[in-house]
């Protein structure tokens, strides 16, 4: 299967007033194409830094960051967002919807600079809100917002979705469901999916897990059976 | 103006982006705010626009006037002169047309009016309209040939003792009285403004001008065949200057010429320019400083309006778009901000300029009155508005998308907070949590408390230009009439003549002192350059008159030299201890080498002083008067004026009082409507500015405030922590704003000192109090807006999603 993610020596110092933090110590991982990769680890692992780098949203200090063969740790900034806006998604925690527009104009967002995006309704269809297309996100429960966020992020039909704790902000069924989608977008559209989370319960839903521990990768195995997102609980 | 869109639009999305459906909601959600930061732009804009195009009207106006009524190039006046001497002047290089006249000054008896006033009688030809100064006709007609008693008055006198076309005027023609018949009102572009000799100011009251046929009134001064005055044009290319000097070598040896003027230094259009120019230059210039600080301000709120949407534009940013994208979006936002300010302000400003314009021509008394919007105007203030703009969204828009967007969304790391410095000066135990707060808060964020500070002083400082012109006014007029002036009446004579004249005043009934007053026509010369000025002699121990030096200082006169006023030592190139070359125009008409003993700051005109005796000396003559101060008892005011009237040597009767209504209306009362109008939108900026930082504060700070409710604080203390930041930053502004009011009122008395009038650079307790009491005004209302926001404030929403 072909390597999407190359990541070779990735290091990562945040300087946060006096105190130096080391995000990211040396991390070496190949993500391949079509896999669902859950990237476990407690808060302050470096899980959400790696995510970031994976996706144009931050560089490294050291090491290096391959997408399908072109190097993103060498990119400029005008090559980072072409790379954001042909292939990734993005979905937060807190969902980042502009509050000011409603959730299919959120979506609208991504369509209108992608080159073959899906339509702004069929995507919010996917994720079960055609009903709920006109709603501000003030509108919305939280599981929803997350769901148009989602939408959002696969209008662009993005080659890897890269999820950061999408289930942090919600309830345990309203989770479920955000979980189900974002499966559905792996079968259905063969789009590559890395989430990370603090909950290890979501681990037994991936192909891969890999667990980060202070800024190194403790632990990285496979799934032989997947357990489906409806039997999960936490 | 904007819908919010429900349901699914057909297929169309309208055209609009959802970038741009963004920013007209955003705009939306922030109206209030928005309309605030536009209106302060719009009101640096109208001012500018208003005042810049009213002067450039005026001016206007005022050329299309001399040029239509051919208004002269040169004008002399003479003793007298043969009519035969006219082709020798026409035959002078550069000089076009000439027209010769006879102007005689006579006592008037105006019903109704006690004291006497001065007529200007000036020969016109009664078969043909003027060749130059041609007169405008207001109401009546035209005066007709072979009827020696008929004269047009000159409208502003004529109105200001309600006389019409039919009504005459009593006059002392030769020691008899006649009466003038008065046919019609007219203007004249030579006497917008009429200037009495040896006066500062126009007294529309106490001097009137009459135009009659040619023949009578030479006929009544033994002036048949010959002339005292010239009016003359140049051809295109002439030098001014070649001309004046061959006229005054024609005419003053010979014929009492008494110094050819061009058209700079003829007394109307002098008082005029001067007038105009000082106007101009506060009108270009606070107009100019209100423009700039709008354009600051709106730069400093749309920056930070602009960071608090940090998190947006990194989600934004995280879904593809490019910094230009980003950036574009935020620049369109202030854009629509700016310009619709913009609109606003050119649009009030043209309305305001007409108005303006319309109340200052019945100041000038021009004839026609045109208003023009330069469209460089309107284009400067949009693009300054527009230029701030942008470069308040760039700013802001690169701090924010330097960031990586990882970092821009995750929450402001809170290292750098520490005690404040109250706090570890012993101050802890005193505090109350919510003032910890404020003050760690405060100190925490540098940068915005400085920028707050520094927004609401600018406020604060336009409040002080708009307020002091006022007590400058005051000042002035206090000094000039309290101080320098303190005479009740000036009395100034036909002829220069012997103290016997003013021992005959001094036992008028109801005089109690007289002082003697002798003032000389000269011409002051300093190398290349030269002034034509009366020197005013002054006696040891003078009291009614008095020379002023800087407000209050009473100069004593040097036994020798002059003591010339600053502005006019400036003029001439000189100062303190040179000498410069005195020519007089009257009696010997000696030349004299003169040292400068001192130059004194007075306020209006240019004047030259001496001592008294040493002006005899100079003049060569005995104790010789020209005029005399009095202090008289104001219950016998009518019956000495009655005497005066009837006193054949006195030519003019000044009452104070009537110089004091004389300032006031040709000067105080036109500049004291402009400040009128800068007091009022200074007012309206400072406003602006301290709404507008306190919204931004709210929102800045709205999230923090949340959680400090949830956590159990109540509305009152989170009310006290913003407005406790509130009131520290008026505290600091107020001052800081005061002072930079005083530096900008002291530019601003800098660029606008003229020959004609200088102000003092006076603010009173009154201005600054005003000042300060507007800005604690807005912040109590910006608090209560404030604090009503801070009692709705949605704490489940404000903390559910960041931004």
């Amino acid at each position: 299967m072909p390597v999407v993610f190359e990541v070779r020596g990735l290091t990562k110092v945040y300087t946060m007033g006096e105190v130096e933090v080391h995000a990211l110590r040396g991390i070496d991982l190949d993500v391949e194409e079509g896999r669902f990769v859950v990237i476990l680890g407690h808060s302050g692992s470096g899980k959400s830094t790696l995510l970031n780098i994976l996706g144009g949203l931050d560089v490294p200090t050291t090491g290096r960051v391959r997408y399908r063969g072109q190097d993103l740790t060498a990119a400029n900034e005008r090559a980072l967002t072409a790379f954001r806006r042909r292939r990734v998604g993005f979905v937060f925690q807190f969902y980042n919807l502009i509050p000011s527009l409603t959730a299919r104009e959120n979506v609208d967002l991504v369509t209108e600079i992608s080159e073959h995006p899906l339509p702004s309704d069929e995507a919010l269809a996917l994720m079960g809100l055609s009903d709920r297309a006109d709603h501000f996100p003030a509108q919305m429960s939280g599981g929803e917002q997350q769901r148009v966020a989602i939408a959002r992020a696969i209008a662009k039909r993005p080659d890897v979705l890269l999820c950061d704790e999408p289930t942090g902000a919600l309830d345990i069924s309203t989770g479920v469901i955000v979980l189900e989608a974002l499966a559905r977008v792996n079968q259905e559209l063969g789009t590559t999916v890395a989430v990370i989370t603090h909950n290890a319960s979501i681990a037994a839903m991936g192909h891969r897990v890999v667990t980060l521990v202070d800024g190194r990768i403790a632990v990285d195995h496979s799934n032989d059976v997947r357990v489906a997102p409806t039997e999960i609980r936490w | 103006m904007v819908t919010v869109e429900r349901g699914r639009p057909p297929g169309s999305r309208r055209g609009l982006t959802a970038l741009d459906r963004k920013l007209i909601r955003d705009l939306w959600a922030i109206r209030g705010q928005a309309v605030a930061i536009a209106l302060v732009m719009a009101a640096g804009i109208a001012i500018f626009v208003a005042m810049i195009s009213t002067f450039d009207s005026l001016d206007l106006s005022l050329r299309t006037y001399y040029d239509r009524y051919r208004f002269g190039d040169v004008f002399v006046s003479l003793t007298r002169a043969p009519l035969s001497l006219v082709p020798r002047i026409e035959a002078i290089p550069g000089v076009a047309e000439v027209e010769s006249r006879v102007v005689v000054d006579v006592t008037l008896d105006v019903p109704g009016m006690p004291d006497p006033a001065t007529g200007r009688l000036i020969s016109i030809p009664a078969d043909r309209r003027p060749a130059l100064c041609d007169l405008f006709l207001r109401e009546g007609r035209y005066i007709e040939p072979g009827r020696p008693d008929e004269v047009l008055a000159s409208e502003s006198f004529a109105r200001a003792h309600g006389l019409r076309p039919g009504n005459s005027v009593g006059a002392v023609i030769n020691g008899r009285r006649r009466d003038l018949r008065i046919v019609g009102l007219a203007l004249s572009p030579e006497y917008i403004y009429a200037v009495r000799h040896g006066e500062l100011l126009p007294d529309e009251a106490r001097f009137g001008l009459f135009w009659m046929e040619r023949r009578a009134l030479a006929s009544a001064f033994q002036m048949d065949g010959a002339f005292n005055d010239l009016v003359i044009r140049l051809m295109r290319n002439a030098s001014e200057r070649e001309v004046t000097d061959k006229l005054d070598a024609l005419l003053e040896a010979d014929y009492g010429g008494m110094g050819a003027l061009p058209r700079s230094l003829q007394p109307s259009n002098w008082f005029l320019s001067n007038k105009l120019q000082n106007l101009k230059g506060s009108g270009r210039l606070i107009p100019g400083i209100f423009l700039c600080v709008a354009a600051f301000l709106l730069n400093v709120v749309l920056s930070r309006i602009v960071l608090v949407q940090r998190p947006q534009i990194a989600a934004v940013k995280a879904l593809g778009y490019g910094n230009a994208a980003v950036a574009a979006h935020y620049v369109k936002w202030s854009l629509a901000v700016a310009l619709t300010g913009a609109v606003i302000g050119v649009a009030a400003g043209a309305w305001l300029g007409s108005a303006l314009t319309r109340i200052y021509a019945q100041f000038f008394h021009f004839p026609v009155l045109l208003y023009r919007l330069d469209v460089q105007v309107a284009v400067g203030g949009v693009g300054i508005g527009a230029v701030a703009a942008l470069a308040g969204a760039i700013g802001a828009v690169r701090r924010a998308v330097g960031l990586p967007p990882a970092e821009a969304m995750r929450p402001e790391s809170p290292a750098s907070f520490a005690e404040s410095w109250p706090e570890r000066a012993g101050l802890k135990p005193l505090l109350s949590q919510p003032a910890r707060i404020v003050l760690r808060t405060l100190q925490r964020h540098p940068e915005r408390v400085l920028l707050s500070v520094i927004g609401i002083a600018l406020g604060a400082s336009l409040l002080v230009v708009g307020n002091f012109t006022r007590d400058a006014l005051d000042a002035m007029s206090d000094t000039l009439f309290n101080v320098a002036q303190r005479y009740d009446v000036m009395v100034t004579f036909a002829h220069p003549t012997s103290p016997a004249g003013l021992d005959e005043i001094r036992r008028l009934p109801g005089v109690i002192a007289a002082e003697p007053l002798r003032a000389v026509a000269a011409r002051l010369t300093a190398g290349p350059l030269s002034r034509t000025v009366g020197i005013t002699g002054v006696p040891a121990g003078a009291r009614l008159s008095r020379v002023i030096d800087a407000g209050s200082a009473v100069v004593t006169l040097p036994a020798d030299g002059l003591v010339l006023s600053r502005k006019l030592a400036e003029l001439l190139g000189t100062g303190r201890g040179q000498t410069i070359r005195v020519e007089l125009l009257e009696g010997t008409r000696a030349v004299r080498e003169l040292p400068v003993a001192d130059t004194v700051s007075d306020y209006i005109g240019t004047s030259a002083y001496m001592d008294l005796g040493a002006l005899h000396r100079l003049m060569e003559e005995g104790e010789v008067l020209s005029g005399a101060y009095l202090q008289i008892d104001r219950a016998g005011e009518d019956a000495l004026y009655r005497r005066l009237k009837a006193t054949p040597r006195v030519a003019g009767v000044l009452p104070r009082r009537a110089a004091i209504e004389s300032l006031e209306n040709t000067m105080s009362d036109m500049m004291r409507r402009v400040q009128l109008v800068y007091a009022i939108f200074a007012s309206v900026i400072a406003f602006g500015v301290v709404y507008n930082n306190a919204r931004i504060s709210l929102s800045e700070r709205s999230r923090e405030l949340a959680t400090l409710r949830v956590i159990g604080f109540t509305r009152g203390e989170i009310s006290t922590i913003l407005l406790g930041e509130l009131t520290i930053v008026t505290i600091a502004a107020v001052p800081l704003g005061l002072a930079l009011g005083y530096g900008l009122a002291a530019f601003v008395v800098r660029l606008t000192d003229t020959e004609m009038f200088r102000l003092p650079l006076v603010i009173g307790t009154y201005s600054y109090a005003v000042s300060a009491l507007v800005i604690v005004a807005a912040t109590t209302v910006s608090a209560l807006v404030v604090r009503r926001r801070l009692d709705h404030l949605d704490l489940v929403e404000v903390l559910k999603t960041r931004e």
